[in-house]
């Protein structure tokens, strides 16, 4: 704007009733307040999006990546859309013979960083319960966006050792958000492309973030080789901190081929 | 004021300058919740969930 113009503006004929020293004096706290609104508002809308945006926003994308995955149990798609178990006859259900707890699950080359191998179902938390299970457990690439996130080098779904994985409780979609309602016993279910895992819960316990020994291959005993097929889950204690860790320990029950049903656990919904 | 003196520094019309206004806006808010609060939310450091060597 040329330089004329606000000259010829405040001498629009007005009387000068808050002209001048008042006007300038009035214009610095006037500032001040303007930054300390501005402030205000960009709280808030971090608030918003940490407790709401990112929680819709994550809810949506791993609902995304679980239908895109081509190998997921069509009979878990049709719970997850919303066709209840109990109608009719019910998806079949994984035959007795089928069942393996001693021999090894079929092989499977180790996952990529960020790579969706697995998906996670548990009845407790409700019969629509399907998450993705990912590589990795940094935030920024699969935490937040994925969902459910893989420890690296630690045992895959149904081998012996300790597979660990750890989620949000809060915000991104939080698919541990209710990992303090589980019940020893409860199911803990894995598919992979290949097979199904059950596991059940057995102990849980809170920990400080640097005890790392809960997911070492035999749980809370690092360098102990592993004997059992442990599943172990990590996330955030208390909600909304991260002073500490809520961790879940299942143990395995049975895994079966996949084409042949769904476990019977997971049309077991928890009273 | 700061809000006065972009309300000037806008061109145009009035119904323009808002226009301008809301698409700024909804520009900055879409920097910030897509580049600057998923960075302070992780330096922040408050929604770790996983295990690790200090």
């Amino acid at each position: 704007m040329s330089a004329p113009a606000p000259t010829s503006q405040a001498s629009g004929g007005r009387p000068p009733a808050h002209a001048g020293a008042t006007r300038s004096r009035l214009s610095i706290i006037g500032v001040l307040g303007e930054l300390l609104m501005l402030a205000g508002i960009l709280l808030g809308l971090f608030v918003l999006w940490q407790l709401f945006y990112t929680d819709i926003q994550g809810e949506r994308a791993q609902r995304e990546v679980v239908e895109s995955l081509d190998w997921v149990d069509p009979a878990v798609d049709d719970v997850v859309q919303g066709i209840s178990a109990g109608e009719s006859t019910g998806p079949e259900t994984i035959p007795d013979d089928l069942k393996y707890t001693d021999i090894d699950p079929p092989a499977m080359d180790y996952p990529g960083f960020t790579e969706t191998f697995a998906t996670m179902m548990v009845p407790r938390w409700g019969e629509d319960y399907v998450k993705p299970v990912s590589e990795g457990v940094t935030r920024a690439d699969v935490l937040d966006p994925l969902g459910i996130g893989h420890y690296p080098d630690t045992a895959l779904p149904g081998e012996i050792g300790n597979f660990a994985v750890s989620g949000h409780r809060t915000t991104y979609g939080k698919p541990f958000n209710a990992v303090a309602d589980l019940q020893v016993g409860d199911s803990l279910i894995v598919q992979t492309e290949d097979a199904w895992f059950v596991y059940h819960v057995e102990s849980w316990e809170i920990v400080k973030p640097t005890q790392v020994e809960v997911i070492a291959p035999t749980p809370n005993q690092p360098g102990v080789a592993p004997t059992e097929r442990s599943i172990t889950l990590t996330t955030c204690h208390p909600m909304f901190s991260a002073a500490e860790r809520w961790i879940v320990h299942g143990t395995f029950d049975y895994w079966a081929p996949t084409g042949h049903g769904v476990p019977e656990e997971l049309l077991e919904v928890p009273a | 004021m700061i809000s006065t003196w972009i309300w000037n520094a806008l061109p145009g019309p009035a119904l323009v300058r808002v226009l301008i206004l809301l698409v700024a806006i909804a520009a900055v808010v879409f920097t910030l919740f897509e580049y600057v609060f998923p960075w302070v939310s992780e330096a922040l450091n408050v929604q770790e969930t996983t295990v690790e060597e200090s």
